[in-house]
């Protein structure tokens, strides 16, 4: 075993060493803090270079090679009469392999980035404790060899995205934004835990790979199959759903879509960190990681196993419902956050129809231009001065040159311009697989939408923040905001754009950086030269131009750039063409068709349903649960204590009026013959020698007729 | 040699009892004393004892014409609170450390508290169990009534009243039980020993188990734990919720579960869908932890929070013994070690760190209050309990729960998954908390705390050296949490 196997723990742990150390240091010491930070990824991307290297090293022979460390946790019970043991353990294979570089390098950039964007918030040695904490819970996530590590790294990057989310807690709508994510993660983490504990009680394993007794393997695999439960259902498919929550609640997916364009309320460098590249494709990669199980299945016989399905159609639908929502926000960040969202849901498709490497070849190169895209963003928030409503930009080509063309090259990847960018290459392959697909043709048409929505609002945002002319705040009656801006929440600080600057260097070498990936990965996983998939699957990639020339091939290649390059015409045509030169002037789209943009808008009302059901139903539940509480069996303790009061009182009652009367009036009845008798001995010598007397008389009366009588 | 956790704290109180009026320094000095002297022999006997057997301590004759003995052991479950009590002994004594009301009068209650615990943990015959028992019960009522908070002469006699019925239906079913078994032993090795009849089993099994329930916080016997945690004082709070809750749930599980097992098995008919006493009880405790925590997302008063989360998680305990099988019952004593360091901690910090210095435990006013920024300390300590009682990975209510629930699933599917429900209405509430009290709009980024509302001027942080003496348990209860986890 490699060298870089048995140390593999140590990439996540150096940026929780890096966490741990700037969590003691003073807020002032921000230059130490930041070093720690930087230092600790750069230490990981190194390693994590050695451990792709070595993952490369062992081509396999059309199956996967997998290198792993397992060791024992703790024992439930008496070690001496029971078996139920929990094991962890890393494990280094391609899909681990390609991801430590990705998040590892993204990371870095974005962390270089934070350098400038940070500078001068007072809080920037939390900020960069809260970045390695996360770091160390991706990377924790990546290597995690046993779903109970894996859910142990989930949470903390969950928790490390609630207190970045957070990070800016006096403004009270970041405040709620955190909340509302760590909430609605929580209630997919739910299902996620309940899919382990059943995937323990049926296995007795967590770990994935453990040598042929692992629960992603074959023997475990096929228990879980034959086991069905009272719906009628495999176990592995119940299994799979509950994991599948998990994935829904952290990627962002329809239904519990709503936290991820809430969290954008974070700093922009986590946006891009947490809620585009890495966290949220986390989803995605336990999707990917638990494949087999998700795979494994009632299918038999070629038919999709029901796990897959699900996903591909969540997947399928949620792409086309988020991208258009992004198609009528004004906030520049939710448009990138439904944006990203929609990116999910193909990765999703992909994964379901087309199996792992289809999905994680776009999670990759969207991870880069994603991430482009948002640092983009952040350099045009940060030379705006805060300001993040479209509206009131315009023309920044100008006045930000790098940011601009760097942008240019995301926006292109994301909308998947034909044969250049990266992005045209994964989304390719996703609609390839979903043409494919057994199962329904649907979830390639909405794929077919969904592109060209994205195209479409992508040249939007881009017309709005780079053409034109400059729309910022001149007068002070401009700082009335904007109609239907409520819930952009933007509170800038300062006053006007005359001033509209590029960004420091350290915030666009990053960029340009990304950029530069943005194009070179799409290279990797093209069909003449599909070395990214055939490095996942275990196989030995080869060069066939050949196949780029296959009719089907190019028909789709054809297809989804006509899509691609008439949503931008498209978007083109409405925006740019004659750009807005009124901030609060009505969107093109508003004033074509009012009703359907007031809906998009409002993102389909979820947000309000949710609010008027589950929120509703929740408070008024835990508001019964109190009137319960307080009334009912309160009431019933008052009641009983009512009742033994009242009992003490009959007895009072008795005891006053029947035993005491009983007795006072015996005691009354003495004390009065007492005094009655008491007349007799009054001392009067008189009266006594009168009884005596009187006495005699009868007496010697007695004797008399006691004689006669005898 | 545990056994002197017992002696050690009832000299304490002799001591006490021996020291001048209104010296209050030299009492909280032997109450700390004795607290720490206890932890140690506690930490020793933890360390040095086997917990996968029973260990014997004490075994003589006490009223042999009875059959009665003063027996004192330990196994793994006794083991493990013991250590609880002391933790939760010395942590409370140094949240206390600002009585200066008839302070000599309170540690003295107080340590007789603790005693009363101790003895509870260590007793193996059911006599001396139930004696101390109710030694545990006396010094709560005064230590609530004298030197409680809101409502407190109510609040005592509500939880003082609660006791009594279940300690009064306990002692039934011990008195059943004990003639039943032939009136020769009140040793619980041999009672457990005993085959007692079924019939005889399915009425004493309940009655026995409410009856320590009720201490437990058992739905729908619970509503003296809110109103006397909240009535209590700071470290008195820590000390029910920490450790008293405990002495219910090891009642159920030493007393009704090990000597009257059969009272568990099926009726032998389904009523409702209950087939046994275990189904019924094991849908109290999930009531009571999804109940307990949606209470526990209204309320508006800092501490009534926390009193029902109590409830809540209280009510894992109880589904984890119910399981009866080896990864709940685990669970359930990992998570009575594991809520008795977490409750403790946030008990510490509202009454003692925000309470004492804001004079206001209500939620709508400390919102305003900028806390993070004023006690900083106090807001981290609290934040990482709060991430201990939502179970996050990491905090050893995760693993307390995780087991639980895989446990449960293996007993009652259902149940299991309504019990996950009550974890996210407890990230809930524990989020919304944490918001209102420490992290919710501060009025000007950075200003003087006091500048910024008028109640400000109710704001004490006059006396920083007796703040970091009492922050220092706060520490090492993280610490212990930290351990608790791995």
């Amino acid at each position: 075993m490699d060298w870089i196997v048995q140390k593999l723990w140590l990439i996540p742990a150096l940026p929780l060493v890096a966490a741990g150390l700037s969590a003691l240091l003073k807020q002032r010491q921000r230059r130490l803090a930041a070093a720690l930070a930087i230092g600790a990824m750069v230490l990981a991307l190194a390693l994590s270079c050695m451990a792709f290297v070595s993952a490369l090293q062992h081509p396999g022979q059309g199956s996967v090679v997998r290198q792993g460390v397992n060791f024992f946790w703790f024992q439930f019970g008496d070690p001496r009469n029971s078996d139920a043991a929990v094991w962890l353990g890393w494990v280094l294979d391609p899909l681990t392999a390609v991801m430590l570089v990705m998040v590892t390098l993204v990371g870095l950039l974005i962390f270089i980035y934070s350098l400038g964007y940070m500078a001068h918030d007072d809080n920037f040695t939390r900020f960069f404790c809260f970045l390695s904490l996360f770091a160390a819970g991706m990377l924790g996530v990546l290597i995690a060899n046993s779903l109970l590590l894996l859910f142990i790294c989930w949470e903390l990057v969950g928790l490390t995205s609630y207190l970045l989310i957070g990070f800016w807690y006096h403004k009270p709508s970041a405040a709620a934004a955190a909340k509302k994510a760590f909430i609605t993660t929580r209630i997919g983490d739910l299902a996620l835990l309940l899919g382990m504990v059943w995937l323990y009680s049926q296995t007795g394993t967590l770990l994935f790979y453990d040598g042929g007794h692992g629960c992603l393997e074959q023997s475990a695999l096929a228990r879980l199959v034959a086991q069905t439960t009272t719906l009628g259902m495999a176990a592995s498919t119940g299994i799979a759903l509950l994991i599948f929550c998990g994935a829904i609640g952290k990627s962002g997916q329809v239904p519990l879509h709503v936290w991820l364009p809430d969290a954008m309320e974070g700093p922009t460098p986590v946006s891009a960190l947490i809620h585009a590249a890495t966290m949220v494709a986390a989803g995605v990669f336990l999707v990917a990681r638990v494949y087999p199980l998700m795979a494994a299945g009632d299918g038999g016989g070629g038919a999709v196993a029901a796990a897959l399905q699900v996903v591909a159609w969540v997947g399928a639908i949620t792409a086309v419902f988020a991208a258009s929502i992004a198609a009528a926000q004004t906030d520049i960040k939710r448009i990138l956050a439904y944006s990203t969202v929609s990116q999910l849901g193909f990765m999703m498709r992909g994964l379901g129809t087309g199996g792992v490497a289809v999905g994680m070849f776009h999670l990759i190169t969207h991870a880069c231009f994603k991430a482009l895209l948002f640092l983009g963003t952040g350099s045009v928030i940060h030379g705006c001065h805060e300001e993040q409503d479209i509206r009131r930009m315009g023309g920044l080509r100008q006045f930000m040159p790098i940011t601009f063309a760097t942008y240019a090259v995301g926006m292109l990847a994301l909308s998947g311009f034909p044969l250049v960018f990266s992005g045209f290459w994964s989304k390719d392959e996703i609609l390839h697989s979903a043409h494919g697909w057994s199962v329904s043709h649907w979830p390639f048409y909405l794929g077919v939408f969904g592109a060209l929505l994205t195209a479409f609002y992508m040249t939007r945002q881009v017309c709005y923040v780079f053409f034109g002319s400059l729309r910022s705040r001149r007068r002070e009656e401009d700082l009335i905001p904007l109609p239907g801006s409520t819930e952009t929440k933007s509170e800038p600080t300062h006053v006007g754009c005359y001033d509209v600057h590029e960004s420091p260097a350290v915030m666009t070498w990053p960029l340009v950086g990304l950029a530069l990936l943005a194009i070179l990965l799409g290279f990797v996983g093209t069909p003449a030269w599909p070395w990214f998939q055939d490095f996942l699957n275990g196989e030995r990639a080869v060069l066939a131009p050949g196949k780029l020339a296959e009719p089907a091939t190019l028909w789709l290649m054809a297809l989804s750039s006509v899509v691609v390059i008439s949503g931008m015409g498209l978007g083109w045509w409405l925006y740019g063409r004659k750009p807005q030169t009124d901030p609060g002037a009505l969107d093109v789209l508003e004033r074509a068709r009012p009703d359907i943009y007031a809906l998009l808008r409002r993102k389909y009302f979820v947000d309000e349903v949710y609010d008027a059901t589950v929120i509703r139903f929740n408070s008024w539940w835990a508001r019964s649960c109190d009137w319960w509480d307080d009334w009912v069996w309160n009431g019933a303790v008052q009641l009983v204590s009512y009742a033994v009061v009242g009992l003490s009182w009959l007895n009072r009652v008795f005891d006053e009026y029947v035993v005491n009367l009983g007795f006072d009036r015996g005691c009354r009845g003495l004390t009065e013959g007492g005094g009655l008798m008491s007349r007799l001995q009054g001392g009067g010598v008189q009266g006594y020698l009168r009884v005596i007397g009187v006495a005699l008389g009868v007496l010697v009366l007695l004797l008399l007729w006691g004689c006669h009588a005898s | 040699m545990l056994a002197w956790t017992l002696y050690i704290s009832l000299l304490g109180v002799a001591v006490l009892m021996l020291l001048p009026r209104g010296a209050a320094r030299p009492a909280r000095m032997v109450a700390l004393l004795t607290a720490v002297v206890g932890f140690v022999i506690a930490l020793a006997g933890c360390l040095t004892l086997d917990p996968g057997k029973l260990n014997t301590i004490t075994r003589v004759p006490w009223i042999p014409s009875l059959g009665i003995e003063y027996h004192l052991a330990a196994d793994g479950v006794s083991l493990t609170l013991v250590l609880l009590t002391g933790i939760a002994a010395v942590a409370g004594i140094l949240f206390s450390w600002n009585i200066e009301h008839r302070a000599k009068e309170f540690f003295a209650f107080y340590l007789a508290l603790i005693a009363g615990v101790y003895g509870v943990f260590l007793s193996f015959d059911l006599f001396l169990l139930f004696v101390f028992y109710e030694l545990a019960i006396i010094p709560k009522y005064f230590i609530i009534a004298i030197w409680g908070s809101t409502r407190k002469e109510y609040g005592a006699m509500k939880l003082a009243l609660y006791s009594f019925v279940g300690s009064a239906m306990v002692l039934i079913g011990l008195i059943a039980a004990y003639v039943v078994a032939g009136a020769k032993t009140m040793s619980l090795v041999e009672l457990a020993h005993f085959a007692f009849p079924q019939s005889f089993a399915m009425w004493a099994f309940p009655l026995v188990f409410v009856g320590f329930g009720i201490l437990a916080g058992l739905w729908p016997f619970h509503t003296w734990a809110p109103t006397g945690h909240v009535a209590a004082p700071t470290g008195a709070s820590m000390l029910l919720a920490g450790v008293v809750m405990k002495l219910g749930a090891y009642g159920c599980l030493r007393v009704a579960m090990t000597v009257l097992p059969h009272g568990m098995d099926p009726w032998g008919f389904k009523l409702l869908g209950f087939g046994s006493w275990r189904d019924v009880l094991s849908l109290l405790a999930v009531v009571g932890i999804v109940y307990g925590a949606m209470v526990a997302l209204v309320q508006k008063d800092f501490k009534f929070v926390i009193g029902y989360s109590s409830v809540s998680h209280m009510g894992f305990v109880l589904l984890g013994l119910l399981t009866l099988n080896e990864v709940g019952l685990s669970g359930a004593v990992l998570q009575m070690f594991s809520h008795g360091v977490i409750a403790g901690l946030l008990f510490g910090v509202v009454g003692r760190m925000v309470y004492d210095r804001t004079h206001t435990r209500d939620l709508g006013i400390l919102e305003g209050m900028n806390l993070n920024k004023a006690i900083p300390f106090a807001a981290v300590t609290f934040t990482i309990g709060s991430m201990a009682s939502m179970g996050l990975p990491g905090f050893s209510g995760f693993v307390a729960e995780l087991q639980v629930l895989i446990g449960a699933w293996q007993a009652f599917p259902m149940l299991a998954v309504v019990a996950g429900l009550g974890i996210v209405v407890g990230a809930a509430y524990t989020l919304r908390v944490l918001q209102k009290a420490f992290r919710s709009r501060c009025r000007g980024v950075g200003t003087d705390f006091n500048a910024g509302t008028d109640r400000g001027a109710d704001f004490d942080r006059s006396r920083p050296g007796d703040w970091t003496l009492s922050a220092a348990p706060a520490g090492s209860d993280c610490a212990e949490l930290r351990l608790a986890a791995v």
